[in-house]
């Protein structure tokens, strides 16, 4: 029997016959990188390729020795006669799926996605294959997202309110991705944006590749509660469980997560609120992604991949946990940001 | 049910006890009667009976949700909540409405005298009138369990300022067995008279921890007696009826039958505090004995005369049909142990006696031994002090000995449920047995979240085998094990069972070899067993 296009090795998801991997987690020659969250580009690699507009941030959390080669969306590589071309994910700026074909079979390695349009990722493209990798983080019938509008308007009454009453409002958000998609959906007609250097220096990078993004401001040692005290300040989960938020004194603290969706996680980060809101796709995302695919053959890397190759097998695809080092969204120390 | 979803929106929305208090004020001076009554029963820990199984909502939501039984199963653990699941699940509703409370708590009661097809019907029919946060607390109404992160001691004070009275007063009336279908709003709350209900029982005094005791200044200002492993009860004697209530406000009468015969020796008008043990031979049996009965209504005969209860009374809080809570400690003391001196010495109810002490330290002496006493420690107690209603920092303190240890090595892991719900939190725990492992105990708590967090990133990384939730690990990390008290156990493998065993810290600069053994875990049996 011939070898399957790709398969899963302990480095990485391997293709033999163009000899390259998507998204590998020990060092390889070649690596092709769907996005530059940390857990999917890691170091070491000898040569990266992504597409154009994920390069930068990848080179900013990498540094500058490594070498990452970039592709437009849509462009079809030749790689040892596998055909390779990258398609809007949906999931961040730059993220793609990446669809490789042999012989007249495609696959596609999703990375990270959802099917929401957040207005400030590439929205997500369906791409027809024979086989398709997805992730699962949410893959259970309880998450659901919250319409973007009525987020837009949940996040920004909970600022409004806090301003009204002197108080600050801290918002805890990953650096790359979330937090930019926040930035879009809050309106600064109600106090300045306050940022932590990690999402700072995220902002900068995306901004120098011709994103725009509203006007937003560093804190230092100076910006207190009393300087600002109708900002809202956006922090990393790491940063917001950290002295650094003390001195915004009796802030509105809030997370913006996936996870917000369930009450007794809610309750567990001791947060006064919790907005529903995720780069990942939800149940019904999950779903109706992979119904579009036609895939036969469906390999689940990370998130509840149990209960949800379970339940497509039920729904009549050849689906399979496959096991990998990524870990999805989490509340607590994104790898990202140890970069 | 928008307002009552919107009290409950306010209330899930903060973690300042401030706001939350300003929230159900509010609530008490807007809405009707009939809603006050329902809103104080339900976050008081009362509810409708139970009208439907939860076996049945379960495969309603299913069906509803269009998912098959067994996925709706799997995301109920990690939910942590069965009427939050149904909620989370079900498609959004297609109608509308806005009844009141108490008009869907009639809904819910009324489903008893219905067959099954009919409940189904109006319960598909409630959920697809009702938004998400409304649907989610008609399936609490239904499932009861009304714990959303208010306390009763919360509610009372926004009652309290709603009706202009005092809280203390206030919580009395709102003790007892009372529930809406018996009572109206203006007889619990507003009528002058707590004690037109026979049966209740006063507010309970709560103590906090203590470690500095010399912080408490001059002993001579305080007395201290044993500190009992037991049931905490109050005993209520009026009208030739007697009444037992646990703390949590459960009437415990029928269970502990032995405590009838004190009718006959009490004078009627009689309220006394104090601690239910299983009692032989002038000592207490371990909490084991006692936790036979706590679940039984009708205790066998074999029963009571393995694990006969007393009472060991600790406090008067009436005495010849009056209130004397107000009075000193001191008073009150020496008032008690008058009465139970009455008593014959077979009577169910004993004295817990004073402890004399003159310093601190003589304290602290007598403290370590309290193991020998069957107790936990010491409770000290400010003489002059009132009876005071709740947790109130001050005239109360228990001074626990310190808890036995063992250091163990985690070899099972297992997702924890609601709150903890992503989180590896719940392990098992083995000694050496030679070169084997036997587990003894589990333990869930006295972690940090930040190293439940480093455990479960570990878990993940290392599980060796999944048997349906639980996960084998390799045996790599030690943690020192705190618990209260050790008993032999045929029923588990290691031939003991631990009292409220948790973890003290996790040992990371243990060596997996250095973990305790079974001869260890004898030796703790043989001494204090």
């Amino acid at each position: 029997m011939m070898q399957p296009l790709l398969t899963f090795t302990e480095r990485g998801i391997y293709c033999a016959q163009g000899d390259f991997y998507i998204d590998p987690w020990k060092p390889v020659a070649r690596a092709l990188i769907t996005h530059g969250h940390a857990d999917h580009a890691r170091r070491g690699m000898e040569s990266y390729l992504a597409t154009q507009a994920a390069a930068p941030v990848m080179q900013h959390r990498l540094g500058p020795d490594e070498r990452i080669e970039t592709v437009k969306y849509g462009e079809t590589i030749n790689m040892g006669g596998v055909q390779v071309s990258y398609h809007p994910a949906g999931h961040v700026t730059g993220s793609a799926q990446i669809r490789v074909e042999y012989g007249g079979e495609v696959w596609v390695a999703s990375g990270d996605y959802k099917t929401v349009d957040d207005g400030l990722s590439e929205p997500f493209e369906p791409v027809k294959c024979h086989a398709f990798i997805t992730e699962s983080t949410f893959g259970l019938p309880v998450f659901k997202w919250t319409n973007q509008d009525v987020l837009r308007a949940q996040i920004n009454d909970w600022w409004a309110k806090n301003a009204a009453e002197g108080r600050v409002s801290i918002l805890s958000a990953y650096a790359l991705g979330k937090a930019q998609r926040l930035l879009r959906a809050l309106d600064g007609e109600i106090g300045p944006i306050l940022t932590h250097g990690a999402i700072e220096a995220t902002n900068a990078v995306l901004r120098g590749q011709g994103i725009a993004l509203p006007d937003t401001m560093l804190v230092t040692a100076e910006t207190t509660a009393k300087t600002h005290p109708t900002a809202l300040v956006l922090a990393t989960p790491s940063g917001m469980a950290s002295p650094w938020a003390k001195k915004f004194g009796a802030a509105s603290t809030a997370f913006a997560s996936g996870w917000m969706a369930l009450r007794g996680v809610r309750r567990r980060r001791g947060a006064d609120r919790g907005f529903i809101m995720s780069d990942h796709a939800d149940w019904t995302g999950l779903n109706d992604a992979i119904a579009a695919t036609g895939a036969e053959r469906v390999f689940v890397t990370h998130g509840y991949t149990d209960v949800f190759a379970r339940y497509l097998s039920e729904q009549g695809y050849d689906a399979r946990v496959v096991e990998t080092d990524y870990t999805g969204e989490s509340l607590d120390a994104p790898a990202e940001e140890a970069s | 049910m928008k307002r009552f979803a919107d009290l409950y929106t306010a209330l899930d929305q903060t973690t300042k006890t401030t706001v939350k208090v300003d929230a159900l004020t509010a609530y008490f001076h807007a809405a009707a009667d009939a809603d006050k009554l329902w809103c104080i029963a339900l976050f008081t820990g009362r509810r409708p009976k139970r009208s439907v199984t939860t076996t049945l909502l379960r495969a309603w939501a299913a069906e509803q949700a269009g998912i098959p039984a067994w996925l709706f199963e799997e995301c109920y653990p990690i939910v942590g909540d069965l009427a939050e699941t149904i909620a989370l699940v079900l498609p959004p509703n297609t109608q509308e409405s806005d009844h009141s409370l108490s008009h869907w708590v009639t809904v819910v009661q009324g489903l008893r005298d219905q067959d099954e097809g009919a409940r189904r019907d109006v319960i598909l029919q409630a959920w697809d009138q009702l938004a998400p946060t409304e649907r989610f607390l008609l399936n609490k109404l239904i499932t009861g369990g009304f714990r959303i992160g208010v306390s009763a001691k919360l509610v009372t004070r926004a009652l309290a300022r709603a009706t202009d009275q005092d809280e203390a007063a206030l919580t009395h009336k709102l003790m007892g067995k009372w529930t809406p279908d018996d009572i109206n709003f203006k007889s619990l709350v507003l009528a002058d008279d707590p004690m037109a209900d026979r049966s209740k029982p006063y507010p309970f005094y709560l103590a906090h921890g203590v470690e500095d005791v010399a912080a408490l200044g001059d002993p001579a200002d305080w007395m201290a007696d044993w500190k009992w492993d037991g049931i905490r009860g109050q005993l209520i004697l009026r009208d030739g009826l007697h009444y037992l209530w646990s703390r949590g406000e459960d009437l415990m009468t029928d269970r502990f039958p032995e405590l009838a015969q004190l009718v006959d020796f009490v004078p009627d008008g009689t309220v006394i505090d104090g601690e239910v043990l299983a009692w032989q031979d002038g000592a207490p049996l371990s909490f084991n004995a006692l936790q036979k009965r706590i679940g039984r209504k009708t205790v066998p005969k074999k029963l009571l005369a393995e694990a006969a209860v007393i009472l060991k009374a600790y406090d008067l809080l009436e005495w010849q049909g009056e209130d004397i809570r107000a009075r000193p400690h001191a008073v009150r003391r020496d008032l008690l142990s008058g009465l139970v001196a009455q008593l014959p010495e077979t009577a169910p109810l004993k004295l817990s006696p004073s402890i004399g002490f003159d310093s601190w330290d003589a304290l602290a002496g007598i403290r370590e031994t309290a193991r020998d006493h069957g107790t936990e420690g010491v409770m000290i107690k400010r003489a002059d002090s009132p009876y005071l209603a709740g947790r109130k920092k001050g005239d109360w303190w228990k001074w626990k000995v310190d808890p036995l240890t063992i250091d163990a090595v985690l070899i099972y892991a297992q997702a924890g449920h609601g709150r903890r719900a992503n989180l590896f939190t719940d392990y098992t725990f083995a000694v050496w047995n030679g070169n084997e492992l036997t587990p003894f105990t589990k333990a869930y708590s006295g972690l940090t979240d930040a190293e439940f967090r480093q455990v479960t990133a570990w878990v993940k990384k290392n599980t060796l085998q999944k048997f349906g939730p639980v996960r084998s690990v390799p045996p790599e990390h030690v943690f020192e094990i705190a618990f209260e008290g050790i008993q032999a156990s045929p029923r588990h493998k290691s031939g003991v069972a631990l009292r409220f065993p948790r973890m003290l810290r996790w040992r990371q600069d243990k060596p997996v070899q250095e973990a305790n053994t079974l001869d260890d875990l004898n030796a703790l049996l043989e001494t204090y067993g």
